[in-house]
């Protein structure tokens, strides 16, 4: 006889086993989310120092000797710059010595100090403290990055070199600040000067062509597949290839791009108009299949009744229909996007993988994206680009949640509940 | 099917309404990836200190660059391309059947191989004979046989050696630091053995085969093609030896060491007079019939030969490229400033 009241084991044991499958569906969470902490937050870590810089003042003679009043864009800048820093630290005699002590400051320092005189001309005549950003080997030192406590020979900065630095720290001569050049400037070889401004531009062009090209041709597709195409093995054949399209490697695609594209219409290498090209080839097939199940998600009672009222097929589609299917439609088109601005292989093949230090002004401009740039800044030698890599990533990261946003502000906006 | 004749319709649309727009003003780089980080940083004060505009440089590998520029004479061609290897005979030809005839050859310094392990380590000195030995996939016995290579320790190869487990991490066969240090390092020592030496004039694919060929077996592992990411394995793994550009080494100095390579140490004055075994030269080569056409060809040659950029004490330098001898770079700065052509 069973008894109602005491579980029986049998019951027990189905129980207990609801509870473990939620368990472990809980644990399945509860890692992914701790994955992603580790991975942003060891970014975040790491690009930290990227949005901060060091700059130094250095009292430097713009007298008429150095710079004539008359024509002060011809004076030789480097040399004032170099004149001021033998001035500031007499102690450095041998060659190797000023060498090392130039490297104080960014190689740029020279061009820095045209465009400051030629923004102060009054400047001009006096000793002037100028405030020049300081080299990559500085700035890795004062953020802690390198060890100054090993033997001199295992580090790349001297004692004497730490010396300088520390008496300018001393002095009040050294001073920190937020990058901001890092998000005006273009690409550099220089790590204290180079600047995310050139990629994020490419990467924004090269998607709107993208959105441009893919969107209204995938919406087409899907509309007239979905809502018009009669269904025979012809349209079978369609949807296959399509499914597949939308498996294929991006790398194809920027074959495709190069083959075609470059050498048979002759559009310009490196333009964001190709990478939009090959990108929305990329993203077609995703939009498409997001659009036509959403579509067909959309009750066939509104179809119906829309027709019932007397409504022409085109009329039904784009007054009921698309209107309903446009919040899925626009998720659809967000992942494509998504997917088309974290994508770097493609480029390689139409030449987007590039030195750009121009913003480019347009469509047909060289231009390159930020997955690229990540790419490129990873590649390089110097130490300080480390944290440049970081902070790129986070830009990018940025862009995605900001796209992603607006996909759901505008899904709130034109969802309609039925 | 359908989407895909779309495409190209929409495509060939597009084209059509953005195609008279390409004049171009802008020199156009393209090549090794070793030579990248020195061609880009004299491209940047190029465009810094003239009026021309920055010129754009791609990193697309050596022999990718060489195929580019030799697609022909015209505005969608590179002007100029990096090579971290000299242009091939079979290029030069491929070259003048579509057209380029006129290359102007520009060798610009030397970048050294090393390898490298932790400094927690000891450093290593080794000999190419056994460096080959090491890394071989078939190793040479004394009788003129081969065996698949039997070592697993260093010491086992020569007792002066450290017992320690033989792991490299090197570059994959698509890098031009791989073909490089197989070329260098890996043929130098193959050819100490005396038979091998003989078996170059009888057999040169076999003798190929043997000195070109790195083991698979695990004790040599491809690392990718990113050198930062060999430096950061072996500050993790002090036991593992690395194989990457010198620059990289300077920049890590204080995590990684350079191991000696027939007594030598990796260090510039070292590399610049050719002491150091596994060392070759960089190069760009400029497309003559594009100097005049595309406006800034002339002073870019100026600037990347001029002593501040590629001099002793030049921005170059500090980037890690080993400079050329003074009386190699008189003579270059003329022959490529003059135009020259190449002579193979």
């Amino acid at each position: 006889m069973t008894d109602l009241i005491t579980p029986s084991a049998q019951l027990k044991s189905r129980k207990l086993a609801e509870k473990r499958f939620q368990w472990y569906g809980r644990g399945a969470i509860f890692a992914s989310l701790a994955f992603l902490v580790v991975m942003v937050g060891s970014i975040l870590y790491k690009g930290s120092g990227a949005f901060t810089t060091t700059d130094v003042a250095i009292v430097v003679d713009l007298g008429p000797e150095a710079v004539d009043p008359a024509n002060p864009q011809d004076a030789r800048f480097e040399k004032i710059v170099k004149d001021a820093l033998k001035a500031r630290f007499p102690d450095a005699n041998k060659r190797a010595e000023r060498r090392k002590l130039y490297g104080l400051v960014s190689n740029d320092a020279g061009f820095a100090l045209e465009r400051f005189v030629l923004a102060n001309p009054d400047a001009i005549g006096t000793q002037a403290k100028v405030w020049f950003r300081a080299s990559d080997d500085l700035d890795i030192l004062l953020k802690g990055t390198v060890d100054r406590t090993v033997d001199e020979s295992e580090r790349r900065l001297s004692d004497q070199e730490i010396g300088w630095i520390d008496t300018l720290v001393a002095d009040g001569d050294v001073k920190r600040g937020f990058n901001w050049s890092f998000f005006t400037n273009g690409d550099s070889r220089e790590p204290e000067l180079a600047g995310i401004l050139s990629a994020l531009t490419g990467s924004a062009l090269t998607l709107l062509v993208c959105f441009l090209f893919s969107f209204p041709v995938a919406i087409m597709a899907a509309i007239y597949l979905e809502e018009f195409a009669p269904k025979n093995r012809f349209s079978d054949i369609i949807e296959v290839n399509i499914n597949n399209l939308a498996a294929v490697p991006s790398i194809v695609f920027g074959l495709l791009g190069l083959s075609m594209l470059l050498n048979t219409f002759g559009m310009p290498r490196s333009s964001p108009l190709v990478g939009g090209l090959v990108l929305s080839l990329m993203t077609l097939p995703t939009i498409i299949i997001a659009a036509r199940a959403s579509l067909r998600a959309v009750p066939p009672s509104i179809r119906e009744a829309a027709l019932g009222m007397g409504a022409s097929p085109v009329q039904a589609t784009f007054h009921h229909v698309a209107p309903l299917a446009l919040p899925g439609i626009m998720t659809g088109t967000i992942v494509g996007m998504a997917q088309a601005l974290g994508e770097t292989a493609p480029l390689l093949m139409i030449g987007m993988v590039a030195f750009i230090v121009d913003v480019p002004q347009s469509i047909l401009e060289p231009a390159t994206a930020l997955p690229v740039q990540i790419f490129l800044w990873a590649d390089a030698p110097e130490r300080a680009f480390l944290e440049k890599t970081s902070a790129a990533i986070i830009v990018l990261l940025l862009f995605l949640i900001t796209m992603n946003l607006l996909a759901i502000v505008l899904r709130r906006r034109f969802e309609k509940r039925f | 099917m359908f989407t895909k004749t779309l495409c190209v319709s929409a495509i060939a649309l597009a084209t059509a309404a953005a195609a008279p727009a390409f004049a171009r003003d802008q020199i156009k780089i393209v090549g090794s990836s070793t030579v990248f980080p020195f061609s880009t940083t004299v491209a940047e004060r190029f465009g810094k200190s003239t009026e021309f505009k920055t010129p754009v440089v791609e990193s697309t590998g050596s022999g990718g660059g060489l195929k580019l520029f030799c697609a022909g004479v015209g505005e969608d061609t590179p002007d100029i391309t990096n090579a971290s290897r000299r242009i091939k005979a079979s290029e030069v030809q491929m070259c003048a059947d579509n057209g380029v005839t006129d290359i102007v050859e520009a060798k610009i310094g030397y970048d050294g191989i090393v390898l490298a392990n932790s400094k927690e380590s000891g450093q290593l000195s080794i000999s190419l004979g056994d460096l080959f030995m090491a890394l071989a996939k078939d190793v040479p016995g004394e009788a003129g046989e081969t065996t698949p290579n039997p070592y697993t320790m260093w010491n086992e190869i020569n007792p002066d050696l450290p017992a320690v487990k033989i792991e490299v991490l090197g570059p994959p066969p698509t890098s031009g630091t791989r073909d490089a240090f197989v070329e260098l390092a890996m043929e130098g020592g193959c050819k100490a053995v005396d038979w091998v030496k003989d078996l170059k004039k009888t057999d040169k694919n076999a003798y190929k085969a043997l000195c070109h060929t790195i083991r698979e077996d695990g004790a040599y592992v491809e690392a990718g093609e990113n050198d930062n990411l060999i430096v950061q394995k072996l500050q993790a793994n002090p036991a593992a030896f690395g194989i990457f550009g010198y620059s990289f080494l300077e920049q890590n100095s204080d995590a990684v060491q350079g191991s000696m390579i027939n007594g030598v140490a990796p260090e510039f004055e070292l590399i610049a007079e050719g002491d150091y075994p596994v060392s070759r030269s960089l190069y760009f080569y400029v497309k003559k019939a594009h100097v005049g056409e595309v406006a800034g060809i002339e002073q870019f040659l100026a600037e990347f030969t001029s002593e501040d950029a590629w001099g002793e004490e030049g921005y170059l330098a500090d980037k890690g490229l080993i400079p050329m001898t003074e009386a190699e770079r008189e003579q270059g700065a003329k022959a490529i400033t003059g135009l020259m052509n190449l002579s193979m």
